[in-house]
């Protein structure tokens, strides 16, 4: 038998793992996904007063880290991991897990394959799909199902983006940022919430941009909130469709500056079915857009049509919401501007108040706009086209368009809420340390001036030791440590000590 | 020789004798002047200390010496005047700028029977630092054992509180302390007789003049100096370094897995307990009509009503701060609940469950049905107990100015 050739060994055996790379890599492997992973944190475009720039003013790096979850992992685990300006990469498969994010400048990101989504389910077992607290956070390509309390609720973070998102039956509300300031809620489909899809509660310059919102209570609701734009937005067998309103008792009082535009706010008359007590729950069935007690508020060029109650309910607080009583409250929708706007087929069946008033006007439809109570400086461009009630006292509009407002959240980001080393250190020893330790007197543990001499020039000292304090002294009880400081809060209050004089 | 070192040793006696003498008269002379001195210093007939010169922790004595509130959630940009949001959000506007002496001086008055008619009760009865600044009682008792109708809410942050009672009846704490002060049931005072019982006392009219110096010492002490004092004392008590406070500022570790479980289902949309008790105070200082039941057989409390002339607040308090909660059992106006699990269980037991009949409440929109379950509730407990924080609990004073017992 001829000897094969080492030579001819060697090319064989490198052809024959390379064959079974490619079968399995071919059968098994994942598939090679080309999606660019996306910063963090949004870029702003200039503008100001010339809108001829679209120049990005300002945008942070994206720096971080890329942590990948597969089926089968969690989520959390990789919250849990992550630092900020890292990005989480979600893979499809069905995750049913609470996610909590209390972490600035995290990105969440799903990654849809052949149409398989990323899948939150919470079979209606689990409360909210994601809560977060971070400044900073972006939620995108999820899909959430069957969660008893929200999809995605923010509680004070704020630069926030919540974006492309396929959001079903997620309890009582889908997308809820609260307490925030600038924001962008854009390209969400969400249905079969039982109070408002999406919810801007006690937020500051937030866009609803591109969404799609239909078999939900509510559509879209901008409450207790200020300088919220809404557009391109398409709300649709809702029962209401878009909102603006204030609800009285929660601690943030206004609503103002709100521009409804560009938006399809079509056959808006779905059954009501929020919960009882539920400020939503008092709306009729067939409301289109509905403004209440908020102020300045521009409905522009919207396509409203076949909303069986009214086309556009404008009340105050006293007819809208009269069970609630809070002086605190102004219930009057002031400076409401209403411009052009496709509106007809509304009021074909309307229900309660509006059916008994318009009976009083020998009508049975609702009308195409529907006003009542108390404020005063609202204005109307063009008001022969529609079918009205009660705009008596509107003037004519001011003004023809809003070209001039593009957005409505900030030109640059909301700064981070940081301070400097010196006050980190000056906060973290009157607000920490004073407990225990002051000048010229014993407290608990030894006076300021003692940590001063034993520490002198050495910072470090002091970090060390309130990592991990050892009792040095039988007549003072042991320190506990102060390890849940930060590093740079417990190297700023070291200097900070060591700099102190009385 | 030896005659030579005798005399010597004698030298050395005599002059050993002379410096004995210097020390002895020396030491004798210094001994009588510390006596002497002594006398002049007041502590020897002055039981009181001097008040101090230097602020309760979690304030900063500026250049006025004014103590002004200095804190970690002073690194948070307030976004809302409210003080309401999240974790990582600032506080609402506290009450500060008083003076160290002040302070100190609301302190003394604070502890000391001698503000009631009787002498037998102080403020600290019924807001006892060993008990979490409440009284530990279901409703409060006044003088003589009166039994009072509501429960006496923690002291704890009370400074950053805009509304006073559990009906909000008052917006300043010194209107809400003139209440306790001159209630018959309460302390039982009256203006005149505290104000002539405070000036008796040489120890209070020295103490006043320290904590005022700008004060015209001929000037007799008046109510308003007294309740600015204890004002002040008040809004020094702050309670902000809890476990939940570590993990807020961003240390992971602070909270155990039960525990987050727990803060997860506070702040979640089906618990909605954030949504009233919204962090970082665990009030969003409003009004709510949450329809609890009374102790059996008391009828129902109006509540807001009354203060407010308004029915739409029948049954409505101001919901209350969450801190130090586990600190202050029982629960409710009326402390009709025992403890934290069955005051959470109230909450799902149903919208309205134990209204009475016959009442119309308008309860409010977050009271609903969310079906917690056993574990939730359990898991709510065990979050509510890390918002204990004692690190700055006041010093009961050793001696009074007054001279009487401390009566906590």
């Amino acid at each position: 038998m001829k000897k094969k050739s080492p030579f001819i060994k060697i090319i064989s055996s490198i052809l024959l793992i390379g064959i079974g790379v490619f079968i399995g890599k071919s059968f098994f492997g994942q598939k090679n996904v080309e999606t660019v992973p996306i910063p963090s944190t949004i870029k702003y475009r200039n503008i100001g007063l010339t809108n001829d720039t679209t120049q990005v003013a300002s945008a942070e790096e994206f720096t971080g880290k890329i942590i990948e979850v597969k089926k089968g992992s969690s989520i959390q685990n990789a919250v849990k991991e992550a630092s900020p300006g890292d990005l989480i990469r979600v893979y499809p498969g069905t995750y049913s897990e609470n996610v909590y994010i209390d972490k600035d400048n995290i990105s969440l990101q799903g990654v849809i394959i052949n149409g398989d989504w990323p899948t939150l389910d919470g079979k209606k077992e689990i409360n909210d799909a994601f809560l977060y607290s971070g400044n900073g956070i972006l939620i995108e390509n999820f899909k959430i199902i069957n969660y008893k309390g929200n999809g995605i609720m923010g509680q004070a973070g704020n630069n926030f983006i919540i974006r492309n998102n396929w959001i079903i039956d997620t309890g009582v509300y889908g997308i809820f940022p609260q307490y925030g300031k600038n924001g962008l809620v854009e390209h969400n489909v969400l249905s079969k919430i039982a109070d408002a899809a999406i919810y801007i509660g006690m937020c500051d310059n937030v866009d609803v941009l591109h969404n799609e919102v239909f078999d939900n209570v509510a559509g879209i609701e901008i409450e207790n909130s200020r300088h919220c734009l809404v557009e391109n937005n398409y709300a649709h067998n809702n029962t209401g469709g878009l909102l603006a309103f204030v609800t009285p008792g929660l601690p943030i009082k206004t609503t103002f500056d709100v521009i409804l535009r560009n938006n399809f706010v079509v056959n808006n008359n779905h059954e009501n079915f929020g919960a009882p007590g539920s400020t939503v729950s008092g709306i009729p069935s067939g409301t289109g857009i509905l403004i209440m007690a908020a102020d300045d508020v521009i409905v522009e060029n919207n396509i409203i049509t076949g909303n069986n109650n009214t086309g556009i309910t404008i009340v105050d607080l006293a007819t809208g919401a009269p069970k609630a009583n809070d002086p605190n409250s102004e219930g009057n929708p002031d400076r409401v501007v209403i411009l052009d706007n496709i509106m007809f087929d509304n009021g074909n069946n309307p229900t309660g108040e509006i059916k008994a008033i318009m009976l009083t006007q020998m009508d049975t439809k609702g009308p195409d706009i529907f006003a009542y109570g108390g404020g005063t400086g609202s204005s109307i461009r063009d008001k022969n086209r529609y079918r009205t009630f009660g705009l008596e006292n509107y003037g004519m509009a001011q003004i023809t368009d809003t070209k001039d407002i593009p957005t409505m959240m900030t030109p640059s980001p909301v700064p981070p809420r940081s301070v400097s080393f010196e006050e980190l250190g000056e906060l973290t020893y009157y607000g920490v340390c004073a407990g225990c330790h002051a000048f010229g007197t014993r407290l608990i543990g030894p006076p300021t001036e003692i940590l001063q001499a034993i520490h002198q020039n050495n910072p470090q000292g002091i970090v060390d030791y309130i990592t991990a304090p050892k009792n040095l002294r039988e007549d003072y009880p042991e320190m506990p440590p102060q390890n849940y400081l930060s590093e740079e809060a417990k190297m700023a209050v070291a200097e900070y000590i060591l700099a102190l004089k009385h | 020789m030896l005659k030579n070192n005798q005399r010597v040793i004698q030298d050395l006696v005599e002059k050993g004798r002379v410096i004995l003498k210097v020390i002895i008269s020396v030491a004798v002379l210094g001994i009588m002047a510390v006596i002497f001195f002594a006398g002049q210093r007041p502590t020897a007939y002055y039981p009181v200390p001097l008040l101090n010169s230097s602020c309760p922790p979690g304030f900063k004595l500026n250049e006025n010496n004014e103590c002004i509130a200095k804190n970690l959630y002073s690194q948070y940009a307030t976004t809302n005047k409210a003080g309401v949001g999240g974790l990582k959000s600032a506080l609402p506007e506290i009450r500060d700028g008083f003076s160290p002496q002040e302070i100190d001086l609301g302190r003394y008055l604070f502890f000391d029977p001698a503000l009631s008619v009787d002498q037998t009760v102080s403020c600290a009865t019924c807001h006892d630092p060993d008990k979490g600044l409440g009284d530990g009682l279901a409703t409060s008792q006044g003088k003589d054992g009166q039994q009072l109708k509501r429960a006496a809410p923690s002291l704890y942050n009370v400074g950053y509180l805009k509304k006073l009672f559990w009906d909000g009846r008052a917006s300043t704490l010194e209107e809400q302390m003139l209440e306790p002060l001159f209630s018959k049931d309460e302390m039982g005072n009256t203006p005149e007789n505290l104000i002539g019982t405070i000036n008796e006392f040489e120890n209070y009219r020295k103490l006043f003049a320290e904590a005022y110096p700008k004060r015209d010492r001929d000037q007799p002490i008046a109510l308003h100096e007294i309740t600015k004092a204890i004002a002040a004392f008040q809004s020094s008590l702050v309670s902000i370094n809890s476990k939940y406070d570590q993990y807020a500022h961003g240390y992971d570790e602070a909270l155990n897995k039960n525990e987050i479980e727990g803060l997860n289902i506070f702040r979640s949309f089906v618990a909605r307990c954030a949504e009233c008790h919204t962090p970082p105070l665990f009030t969003n200082q409003q009004f709510a009509v949450i329809g609890t039941p009374e102790p059996d057989g008391l009828p129902l409390d109006p509540g807001a009503e009354i203060p407010f002339s308004d029915e739409s607040l029948r049954g409505a308090f101001k919901v209350p701060s969450l801190r130090n909660i586990a600190l202050t059992a029982p629960y409710m106006h009326s402390g009709r609940f025992k403890t934290l699990r069955e005051t959470v269980q109230f909450y799902t037991d149903g919208r309205g469950h134990a209204v009475p009949e016959g009442e119309n409440l308008l309860i409010h929109w977050h009271i609903w049905e969310p079906n917690l379950t056993d574990y939730e509730l359990d898991r709510l407990v065990d979050f509510l107990k890390t918002l204990t924080d004692e690190s700055f609990k006041p010093k009961i004073p050793e001696v009074l100015p007054s001279g009487l017992k401390i009566s906590t």
